[in-house]
């Protein structure tokens, strides 16, 4: 019950989040010169000003910036994005063919990311200023320092060059009319190098974060309790210290969805996947502001979204949060 | 029941143990050559100052000693076999199981994220092959043992949803779940406040009565010893400096450490009364103060009364204490003298002159007429400053030249008891008492009319109180100063203060000349009070500051 309030108290306060975020880019937009008649007429090779105007009147950009931001607004109420004319077709159909991609590589890179720099974490922590702990540090950091393209690059020329053993780019075999279990496995195959890319920067993160917040709760009183009471080491660390040390890591989470977004538009380029992110560079390549403005939409719902998920995942882990202690 | 226990075969006994702290420590050993003996159904308590290495001794016993430190001679014998020489696993057998162990800070020995319940669970789980509705069986059997109120809803509850004494009782629940031979408890009433200490205390007693257990009691305070302990051991720097039976140690102590110690004990009997100025040099009138916690939903609004209606005065020259456990309003009355907090309504006149209507510009002008004096002398002073610059700038912002500041500051030290060239050295050079002493000397630098000392001596060490209590009422007589003291502890309020203010939940239950307080106190929360005090049927043997630790 206390936990579903939450829920409610979370969502409700995101919800100003976004209009900022949509008023804000809206008048961004409007600063900038020119507008979409601009756009047009220069793709046309030019025109007379009657025209341009009768094209305003037409699109509504006659009018005052609070009545276009208003009807900007109430459309998307309604979730119409608006057409694209590069693609010739809605800018919501354009995004949905995108979006699944995305969110597959971000969710895949987030969990493994995760997963993998926590198991890291605890191990360095356990084993502190010896060598597995040396190990794991110094090769946390060469992932930190390294920009993820060059990773990607690199993985082509070893694996998928040099080796055969992966695909170059790409999300499927295109027209094997693979079905079923055979295409997840071939999706799977494709996505092996750019997760792995995109991921490899952010395991170093939570394997930082994790192994600093095990030291710092492997130090705490009730740690000495749990040793008093006849615990062994990996009992300890198992059903004491690991959902502690978690907490922080957590948090992390949800404030790097958004950059992770940002990262999956190299990565999506370098491995020629049909993403958000690609889509995203193309669109600003092609001077496309309605899909622009569409993809930025819901970038910014998926980010609410995982921050609202990432907020009742901590209001699970820490029984504190709920009780607003 | 000395006799009787001396003549039965000890259940622990530690023998020549010498702890080797690592390289680079103060000292090499933590321990040196510590002997002591515990009989079945005997209560030891472990006594001494921090360093002591009281804390080490009972981290020995349980093999939980810090990484680095290890004993490096000695046996330490239990139920005849030596712990030392036992194998970690034979070693966490042993531990929960036959040897239980109880921490001071209730808060943080319970793991925030699991409910009380399974925690106690866990001791079964680890240590037996009962089955789920056996344990909780037992879980919720002893929570109702401890006099937890509704043990099947605390057994559910998180460990932030108790107060502080519930989870101290837990906590005994949890060490007591597998009836141990040997109860350890380190410091186990010195977080709590002194009503919930009593009776932490008592259950500790019937406990131990009830299953026979031994009990291996750390503390500090002499009080406490005096009410639970059949034999006493005390122990300075690593040494166990005198041993015996609890009436022997208390009231005929023979080592000059021990006799100082006790000395420091501030003893409940107020000193005969000093004449008091007519005049109130501070008037409190009327001061409220309360903590709103938001929330758009009224009823998710909290409104917290932390000084309720409060009406005291504190007559020029002399010690107005504020007496109350946690929670009372008793910190929060001492900032809204200080103004650091304004209070919502009432009137807090200085001299006639209410503080309260003054502007921010004014009370920057008024601020050397109030000067405090923090708790903890270790957060309270800036670390990356000279301890010189800390107690000249005040004067300094107010106007006055450097070097008469400095030279001011030198003669503060001087007047608090502190080498005057120690002014260009950094607050980590220096003890507690030190810095409490830097403290004094940064307020006094101010001139104030009226010092505000909040819980200045509860983070210092007995002994070093007793020095820093004998300062202050130095500086009072010599300075002729004014002091609000804001205290838990009765004993100092007794030794200390001229008028006694109680607090309860922001409102002021009693107040008086501390004698009569102390004779009669007319309130029943005063009574309660007052029977909560440790050791209250012993009389410390030697006369209270007469002797001092060399």
């Amino acid at each position: 019950m206390q936990i579903l309030l939450l829920a409610l108290r979370r969502l409700a306060a995101s919800l100003p989040t976004l209009l900022l975020i949509l008023v804000g880019l809206f008048l961004l937009l409007q600063l900038a010169p020119g507008d979409t008649v601009d756009a047009l007429i220069a793709q046309m090779g030019g025109g007379d000003p009657a025209m341009a105007e009768q094209l305003r009147t037409f699109y509504g950009l006659d009018a005052p910036v609070v009545v276009q931001l208003g009807r900007y607004l109430l459309r998307l109420v309604t979730l119409d994005l608006g057409f694209s004319a590069i693609y010739g077709k809605p800018v919501a159909e354009v995004i949905l063919e995108r979006l699944p991609v995305t969110l597959l590589l971000m969710a895949s890179a987030l969990s493994f990311a995760f997963a993998a720099g926590m198991a890291l974490g605890v191990v360095a922590a356990r084993r502190v200023n010896r060598w597995p702990d040396t190990l794991i540090s110094t090769l946390g950091l060469v992932f930190y320092a390294t920009p993820s393209f060059w990773f990607g690059m690199m993985g082509i020329v070893v694996f998928a060059v040099r080796l055969s053993w992966l695909p170059a780019g790409g999300f499927e075999e295109i027209g094997s009319g693979n079905a079923g279990l055979t295409r997840v496995l071939d999706i799977a195959w494709h996505l092996v190098l750019p997760v792995a890319t995109l991921a490899l920067t952010y395991l170093a993160t939570y394997l930082r974060i994790m192994r600093a917040s095990m030291l710092e709760v492997l130090t705490l009183d009730f740690v000495r309790t749990a040793r008093a009471k006849g615990l062994g080491e990996t009992a300890v660390v198992l059903r004491h210290v690991l959902r502690n040390a978690l907490l922080p890591g957590v948090t992390l989470m949800g404030l790097q969805a958004g950059t992770m977004l940002g990262g999956s538009v190299v990565v999506e380029s370098v491995f020629a996947l049909p993403g958000l992110g690609r889509l995203a560079y193309e669109s600003v390549v092609q001077r496309d502001v309605n899909t622009l403005l569409g993809i930025v939409f819901v970038s910014a719902l998926l980010v609410i979204a995982i921050n609202f998920i990432v907020d009742m995942l901590y209001a699970k882990l820490d029984p504190r949060i709920v009780s607003g202690r | 029941m000395s006799d009787t226990t001396l003549l039965s075969p000890p259940l622990l006994s530690i023998e020549g143990l010498t702890v080797a702290l690592p390289r680079g420590a103060d000292r090499p050993h933590a321990l040196e050559d510590v002997s002591l003996r515990l009989a079945p159904n005997e209560i030891l308590c472990v006594v001494g100052e921090s360093g002591s290495g009281k804390s080490l001794t009972a981290g020995a016993v349980m093999g939980l000693l810090p990484e680095g430190v290890r004993a490096t001679a000695g046996r330490i014998l239990f139920e005849g076999r030596d712990l030392l020489a036992l194998s970690p696993a034979e070693m966490r057998k042993l531990r929960g199981a036959r040897i239980g162990m109880v921490f001071q800070e209730p808060m943080t020995a319970l793991n925030p994220l699991r409910s009380i319940g399974s925690q106690i669970a866990e001791m079964f789980r680890v240590h037996t092959r009962l089955s789920g509705a056996e344990i909780d069986r037992r879980v919720l059997a002893l929570l109702g043992d401890v006099r937890i109120p509704d043990p099947a809803a605390a057994g559910r509850a998180f460990p932030h949803e108790l107060s502080g004494g519930q989870r101290q009782r837990a906590m005994i629940a949890m060490a007591l779940a597998l009836e141990p031979r040997l109860l350890i408890c380190d410091e186990l009433t010195t977080a709590l406040d002194v009503t919930t200490q009593a009776q932490i205390l008592r259950l500790i007693r019937d406990m131990q009565r009830r299953t026979g257990t031994a009990v291996l009691f750390i503390t500090h305070d002499f009080g406490v010893v005096a009410d639970i302990a059949d034999r006493v051991a005390v122990m300075r720097r690593g040494l166990l400096v005198e041993q015996g039976p609890a009436d022997e140690v208390l009231n005929r102590p023979q080592h000059p450490y021990t006799r100082a110690l006790v000395a420091a004990v501030p003893p409940l009997a107020p000193p005969a009364p000093q004449p008091v100025s007519a005049e109130a040099v501070l008037e409190i009138d009327h001061v409220s103060k309360t903590y709103r916690k938001g929330g758009w939903l009224k009823r998710n609004r909290r409104v917290t009364h932390a000084v309720k209606d409060v009406s005291l005065s504190l007559p020029r020259g002399a010690t107005l204490g504020i007496v109350g456990e946690s929670g009372s309003g008793k910190s929060t009355l001492a900032r809204c003298i200080v103004r650091l907090l304004d209070p919502d309504g009432g009137e807090i006149r200085l001299e006639g002159k209410d503080r309260l209507a003054l502007s921010r510009e004014e009370l920057r002008q008024a601020a050397p007429q109030v000067q405090m004096v923090f708790q903890d002398p270790f957060a309270s002073l800036n670390p990356r400053r000279r301890v010189g610059e800390l107690v000249a700038q005040g004067p300094i912002i107010h106007g006055t030249p450097k070097a008469e500041a400095m030279a001011r500051a030198r003669e503060l030290f001087g007047l608090v008891g502190l080498d005057p060239a120690a002014l260009d050295r950094f607050p980590h050079e220096f003890s507690g008492g030190q810095r409490q002493r830097i403290g004094l000397a940064r307020a006094l630098a101010m001139r104030p009319r009226v010092l505000v000392a909040d819980e200045p001596v509860s983070a210092l060490d007995v002994s070093v109180q007793a020095q820093v209590l004998k300062l202050l009422a130095r500086l009072r007589a010599q300075l002729g100063l004014s002091i609000v003291f804001i205290t838990h502890d009765l004993r100092v309020a007794a030794q200390l203060c001229d008028h006694v203010a109680v607090m309860r939940e922001g409102e002021v239950v009693e107040s008086g000349p501390v004698a009569e307080v102390f004779a009669r106190p007319a309130h029943d929360y005063t009574r309660a009070l007052m029977a909560a005090i440790p050791g209250q049927g012993w009389t410390p043997p030697v006369a209270f500051g007469s002797e001092e630790p060399a």
